[in-house]
């Protein structure tokens, strides 16, 4: 074969002698991950981003974000010639007559769900290996960062479609922003564009921030945590040959390239099945929003359950002065709680730092939750906190399927959130040093065994010196 | 083999989760079939009705807390003088009555009279006074869908739920409509059982009643699932427990056979 | 002696035991070297692959067809999520049974290069070198980015209006109550029990200051403050339906049929259940409203149509800052 016909047929020949490539991409190539599947988490949110994107891209071509009003016609009895906005209207148009639209638009909802479920169990499993030490406080920050957007995004896409449970959500959004002592009440009128339920500029204002803004702020961001991952590659569990200073895995080609692609293709074929087949938020039987109607049993999407949980189980408490009211009572849960929570996960690494380890060193290898019983268990109590929080939000439903009454549950969840925290971090603390001196992990029990006894003599267990 | 045990415990927590998701999205039993002008058959029945027989099961079934001549017993249960058929047909047809006790909440069961009985009842209470609201006659089919969603939405959702499924008061449950016939609904609006409102007629007319009668029979309680399995109706939290057991449990166990399983 | 013959035996899981979790690790080398490289692939597994690939490419035909036949949602689903579930069974096929499986073993970059920090601040000190007023060129550009920052961020308040009348309301005395069809509301309408929303005449419905909802007592039970007591003509009162906690519509009310066996007549909002005792002018009595809904006073005209006799008595709605009226 002559040269010619080489340089031809050979796309990295012709990349390479443009861009200069090969190099770089071969060192890509061998780039090496960690095989343990919870490492896997962090992808699935990723993919479910993916997903995200494809699905609402489709979405946007039909959505109209307006609320001007509307006479709906379509196959569905109930709302045939019922007066509504344009926004709600789409989104029925959407559902009932856009050929695959419904399937688009449920393969959304509920990839917003799998994203935060993603989310969360990915930075579990960062905050109990503690993997957001240094070197990656920054990668963590950025991490915390996305959940937040991550959240705030979902409620502004559940928001948009103007029907009764996104109106009953905009109203409590209203009203947390209104709660903010000094500024809440321009806060409120500048997004709203007006006293609730708006102005007429709200729905494109919710629209810009769903489908450019934040989305965009995500992706930045993703690709920020992505390349921060990449310049101190992975952590990974300890193990054979596993150390500080090297990475042990599977190269990404060709073993984890595949694996990747079938995470995502799976991430999808899940998302996809559950839009299909698995009903969410049914507009149409929702109806309509006005200020005057609201709905027995209303929720938000599970991500914002704890906050729910929090207005509901705050006493009625608001400080007034003068005739004014200084701090409104949805500050506390709406605000402060939420504030509370993401402040103790941004303070996390300087917290593990200061507190926990009192060491500053460098670490790419993790811990076990045993390894660390006092971060464990600190962990333990705020996951107790927020989860007790969160299931309070769901008391009516519970009291409506178990018939236990609804003040007595909320006697005892507020008992719960000041008991909970405090016992949850003895017990995992107790746990983790027992499981420690035991070894649990049966493949390891003579090894623990073995070297227990000089353990026990010869230094503390954490936070020694 | 630990591994396999341990994933097998989790297709198994999963199974039973998606069980118990199952339960909560479980269709509602199968609903009675419709009479157009139900009604008519307990009018029909209370003209060849026995007040003697009816006095019978009152005394039987009622007296001990509405008090031998139904002037009530104080703390235990209110007068039924006055009332009207309407009240009295609901309690009995929706085995709301007699209760097992007084002052528990009422719940519906099983009637424990069959239609002759509650004739006889009516009759016999009727009987000592005639006044308060008849047993409405509901034509679902004269209904407008539209206009019944709408009422329904203003003036029952706040508490049963925009699907009929129910909710709470805070201190007491309102019921699931989903065994609801067209007069219990009619009788229920007219008559605020519990602790329901009542809606007269200048509130709501007989055309309104209709409509709601109408939209709660059809889409309200057998809500259009063009989505698939409705998981219930209720909305964000049977979907919140879809996406974490069902979507996140198979995901994780995806990433398991992906990824390595010990470290 | 023994623990170095475990080592070198190289026994899963010597190198974690609890003696490593007490000290934060060092980079003890024990001489594993974890690297391998298999090939996997037997003819069975590569047809498993080429028949996955082939299957879930026919399924996702089958979904370009069926969307153009406007399918239904669940077929549609169905069909497209198990296309992708064969692709995704195809690619981890591949990817554990068919290409060469290998560990590798990548050596981690050293983070921070103490010379190259040296260099870049000797960079950075050069690029300034022969400048005198150093402080005063840092201060003037503070200025310089203040305003920038001013003038990037002022028009935001352009978004909305000013926040002065988020409490307005249009309830004045005389005001006729009217339905959501706009029929004047009459006194004879409701029952005792009975509870219908009310609007202004005229005013904008969707306004938080205008809906309220009128409720029937029995006028014998009403425990008015005294400077309320002519506010319920014949047990008629009328409170706003946005909850003064989170702005929801206050959609419940519970009238009890037989008032021994069940608590007093309420208002609750759905959302938090904030409970308002409707015959102590809206008290709350659980849930974490911290004030009353405002009461608008009412009268019966000649006409017996129901009409305001006075503006609502408190701020509607959740509360703010620069709420006057509690």
């Amino acid at each position: 074969m002559s040269s010619r016909d080489t340089r031809r047929t050979d796309p990295v020949a012709f990349l390479d002698e443009r861009l200069n490539v090969a190099g770089p991409l071969r060192k890509t190539l061998r780039y090496v991950f960690p095989g343990h599947w919870s490492f896997l988490l962090g992808e699935m949110a990723l993919y479910a981003f993916v997903v995200l994107v494809a699905t609402g891209t489709f979405l946007a071509f039909f959505f109209e974000p307006s609320s001007a009003q509307t006479t709906w016609h379509g196959p569905y009895a109930p709302l045939d010639g019922v007066q509504v906005s344009r926004a709600y209207g789409s989104a029925l148009d959407l559902s009932f007559t856009v050929p695959g639209g419904l399937l688009m638009r449920q393969t959304h909802h509920w990839a917003a769900l799998v994203f935060l479920v993603a989310i969360t169990l990915h930075l579990l499993r960062v905050a109990f290996t503690g993997a957001f030490r240094k070197p990656r406080e920054l990668t963590f920050a950025v991490g915390v960062t996305l959940l937040m957007l991550a959240v705030v995004e979902g409620y502004v896409g559940y928001s948009l479609l103007d029907d009764l449970l996104s109106g009953m959500g905009l109203a409590i959004g209203y009203s947390t922003a209104l709660s903010i002592p000094g500024v809440g009440g321009a806060l409120g009128t500048l997004i709203w564009d007006g006293p609730f339920p708006g102005g007429p500029a709200l729905e494109p204002r919710l629209y810009i921030l769903h489908v450019f803004i934040l989305p965009a702020s995500i992706a930045a961001l993703i690709s920020a945590h992505l390349f921060m991952i990449v310049r101190t590659r992975h952590t990974q569990f300890r193990g054979p040959g596993r150390r500080e200073r090297n990475v042990v895995g599977v190269p990404l080609w060709p073993g984890y390239a595949l694996r990747s692609l079938g995470w995502l293709l799976a991430v999808s074929a899940v998302l996809v099945l559950l839009g299909g087949l698995v009903q969410i938020n049914p507009v149409w039987q929702w109806g309509p929003f006005e200020p005057w109607l609201g709905e027995n049993g209303a929720q938000p999407d599970w991500y914002l359950g704890w906050l729910i949980g929090a207005l509901r189980l705050m006493p009625n408490w608001e400080i007034t002065a003068f005739g004014h009211a200084i701090v409104p009572n949805p500050f506390f849960g709406g605000v402060i709680f939420p504030e509370a929570v993401f402040g103790f996960l941004y303070a996390l690494p300087w917290l593990d730092r200061v507190v926990f380890t009192r060491e500053s060193e460098a670490h790419h290898l993790l811990d076990r939750p045993r390894d660390n019983p006092r971060r464990t268990g600190v962990l333990a109590a705020a996951l107790i906190l927020v989860a007790t929080v969160f299931f309070f939000g769901s008391a009516d439903r519970v009291f409506l399927s178990l018939s236990i009454p609804y003040e007595l549950q909320l006697w005892l969840f507020r008992a719960f959130v000041l008991m909970g925290p405090i016992v949850a971090y003895s017990v995992t603390r107790r746990s983790c040093l027992a499981l420690r001196r035991a070894g649990a992990h049966p493949l390891r029990d003579v090894d623990a065994e073995l070297i227990a006894p000089r353990a026990a003599g010869e230094s503390q267990p954490v936070g020694g010196p | 083999m630990s591994d396999r045990h341990r994933t097998a415990k989790r297709v198994l927590a999963l199974v039973l989760g998606s069980v118990a998701l199952w339960g909560l999205g479980a269709p509602p039993a199968a609903a009675p079939a419709r009479n157009p002008a139900v009604g008519a058959g307990a009018r029909a029945a209370s003209r060849s009705a026995d007040a003697f027989d009816g006095r019978a099961l009152y005394v039987d079934e009622c007296a001990s807390c509405h008090g031998p001549d139904a002037r009530g017993v104080s703390g235990r249960g209110p007068s039924l003088r006055g009332v009207g058929s309407a009240a009295i047909d609901f309690y009995l047809s929706t085995g709301r009555m007699p209760l097992e006790r007084p002052g528990i909440e009422p719940t519906r069961t099983e009637p424990l009279n069959d239609e002759r009985g509650r004739a006889n009842l009516i009759a016999y209470l009727t009987g000592l006074d005639a006044r308060g609201t008849p047993i409405p006659i509901v034509h679902p089919q004269r209904g407008d869908l539209p206009r019944g969603r709408r009422l329904f939405a203003d003036a029952c959702s706040g508490c049963h739920q925009i699907a009929a499924k129910g909710g709470v008061d805070p201190e007491i449950t309102a019921p699931p409509l989903e065994d609801a016939t067209p007069t219990q609904i009619a009788e229920a609006i007219r008559v605020g059982p519990y602790l329901m409102p009542r809606f007269g007629p200048r509130v709501l007319d007989e055309h309104d009643v209709d409509s709601i009668a109408r939209y709660v029979t059809t889409f309200g309680r057998h809500p259009l699932n063009r989505g698939g399995w409705g998981i219930g109706n209720i909305g964000p939290i049977p979907e919140g427990l879809v996406a974490w057991l069902l979507a996140g449990g198979l995901l994780v166990l995806v990433a398991r056979v992906i990824g390595e399983r010990s470290t | 002696m023994i623990r170095l013959l475990w080592r070198l035996l190289g026994i899963i899981g010597i190198v974690r035991g609890v003696l490593r979790a007490a000290h934060p690790p060092r980079d003890e080398d024990d001489g594993v070297d974890p690297s391998r490289r298999e090939l996997v692939a037997t003819p069975r597994s590569e047809h498993a692959l080429a028949v996955l690939l082939i299957a879930g490419g026919l399924v996702l035909t089958a979904f370009g067809v069926l969307i153009a036949l406007d399918a239904d949602p669940r077929v549609l689903g169905g069909v497209l999520g198990i296309g992708l579930a064969l692709l995704a069974a195809a690619a981890i096929v591949g990817g554990l049974r068919v290409v060469a499986q290998e560990v590798a073993v990548e050596e981690r970059p050293a983070m921070g290069d103490q010379a190259a920090r040296a260099q870049l601040a000797d960079d950075l000190g050069r690029g300034v070198e022969g400048v005198s007023r150093r402080r005063l060129i840092i201060a003037a550009a503070g200025v310089a980015g203040t305003g920038l920052a001013a003038a990037a961020a002022l028009p935001v308040t352009a978004l909305g209006p000013a926040p002065r009348d988020l409490d307005a309301s249009r309830w004045r005395a005389g005001v006729l109550l009217v339905d959501e069809d706009d029929a004047p509301l009459s006194a004879d309408d409701l029952e005792v029990g009975s509870f219908v929303t009310a609007f202004p005449s005229g005013a904008d419905k969707r306004e938080l200051g205008s809906p309220v909802v009128v409720v029937r007592v029995d006028p014998a039970t009403l425990a008015l403050p005294a400077a309320r007591r002519g506010w319920a003509p014949d047990g008629l009162l009328a409170y706003s339906k946005i909850c003064t906690h989170a702005g929801c519509a206050v959609s419940l009310f519970r009238h009890p049929l037989y008032e021994p066996a069940s608590g007093p007549p309420a208002l609750v909002c759905p959302c938090h259940y904030s409970t308002f005792d409707v015959r102590r002018a809206a008290e709350v009595t659980l849930g974490p409203a911290g004030r009353p809904l405002p009461q608008l006073p009412l009268r019966v005209d000649g006409q017996r149509r129901i009409v305001a006799a006075g503006p609502l008595s408190g701020s509607v709605g959740p509360a703010w800052w620069g709420t006057r009226r509690l």
